[in-house]
């Protein structure tokens, strides 16, 4: 049962968000930002990311809300989401994309984990300053995002297809659309 | 030297901010409504908060410039060295150091938090926001700190730089940036 009492029916941090709005909206405005608007690294690559430091963390909703959504990113590819999760160095990703996961893994440890080293091989397969900065910056808010959905103990029912239909939405529509879901409309004023 | 080429003399997270603006705004924005905005908890007492699980993540910057932040509304940098110390002892309220058992809780991840620690903090009068404010303000931490030193930021050891960023945040809050490069102009 969660630990406060929130909205009835909401999973993970739906439930959240809908309990504080005025939070919500800068949560939702840094996930659009970092996931889904336009990037050199896809959004593709950015949810497996996002799932990757998810399922470090343990986390169950965001895990697998976001692998469903890197699966719609990636024509519907939910094995190589899973195989990115288990061990990313024999999925069939890019070298760059490699090597930013393992600075995405040392960010979930903590941020002194980061090494020079990490960051030039990152850089010798191609990433870009403003793509080692987005890689950290979505590692490290996800051990935001995991850390509220867990601390608060968020309704998280498992059920695949939920998620799975709720993925290929969000893919399309991007985080801040989503939102208008669960989110009080705002009253005019 | 930071990781990636940050804008030089801007120290800890205003560099980040000022190399990405487009993330910048939401992450100010979020540390706005947590720490400086209308709550039923002080703004003293979020910043302690802030401050704690900011000095168990081991982030010098965030850590000391948010530290001074807390002395300004506290009147004083004493209780804030005391809650880095041991918050037991602290002079704070006991809904304070509850809710600073969840962060610390919070801080090793979320599903370290239990039931317990919240029945004991709703014991000394939390409510269901404060609660839910004092984990996502534990949550915030834990990326604002990796932020910090997942790109090797710049972070002078200089307290008076920290102390006129922590009057800037206690005054103005979180929206504008607490400090202006170093260059005499």
């Amino acid at each position: 049962m969660p630990h406060i009492n929130f909205p009835e029916g909401l999973q993970g941090i739906r439930a959240a968000m809908a309990f504080r709005p005025e939070t919500a909206k800068p949560l939702n405005e840094l996930a659009e930002v970092l996931l889904h608007a336009p990037n050199s690294l896809t959004p593709g690559e950015r949810e497996l990311i996002a799932t990757y430091v998810s399922s470090q963390n343990d986390c169950y909703f965001c895990q697998t809300v976001h692998g469903a959504i890197a699966a719609a990113h990636l024509n519907g590819d939910e094995a190589l989401v899973k195989c990115v999760k288990a061990d990313f160095w024999s999925a069939e990703i890019s070298g760059k994309l490699k090597a930013l996961l393992v600075i995405a893994g040392k960010v979930q440890q903590g941020g002194k984990h980061v090494t020079t080293a990490d960051v030039e091989a990152a850089r010798r397969v191609g990433a870009t300053d403003i793509e080692i900065h987005d890689t950290v910056l979505v590692a490290a808010a996800f051990c935001m995002y995991n850390r509220y959905v867990g601390g608060l103990d968020t309704w998280q029912p498992h059920d695949e297809e939920l998620y799975r239909q709720r993925g290929k939405k969000t893919a399309k529509e991007g985080y801040i659309t989503m939102s208008q879901e669960y989110l009080p409309r705002e009253s005019p004023n | 030297m930071p990781h990636i080429a940050l804008p030089e003399q801007l120290p800890g997270i205003s560099s980040a901010f000022a190399f990405r603006p487009e993330t910048a705004r939401p992450m100010r924005e979020l540390a706005h409504i947590l720490l400086h905005e209308p709550n039923s908890l002080s703004p003293g007492e979020r910043e302690l908060i802030a401050t704690y699980v900011s000095s168990l993540n081991d982030c010098y910057f965030c850590q000391t410039s948010h530290g001074a932040a807390a002395a300004c509304h506290l009147g004083g940098i004493e209780t804030v060295k005391q809650v880095h110390v041991d918050f037991q002892q602290a002079p704070i309220s006991e809904k304070l150091k509850r809710l600073l058992v969840i962060v610390g809780q919070v801080q090793r991840g979320g599903k370290s938090v239990t039931s317990a620690a919240v029945d004991a903090a709703r014991e000394q009068g939390a409510t269901d926001v404060e609660i839910h404010d004092t984990v996502l303000i534990a949550a915030a931490f834990c990326m604002y700190n990796r932020y910090v030193d997942g790109l090797a930021t710049w972070q002078p050891r200089d307290e008076t730089i920290y102390a006129q960023m922590g009057a800037h945040l206690a005054r103005e809050g979180y929206t504008t940036p607490s400090i202006r490069p170093h260059r005499d102009s």
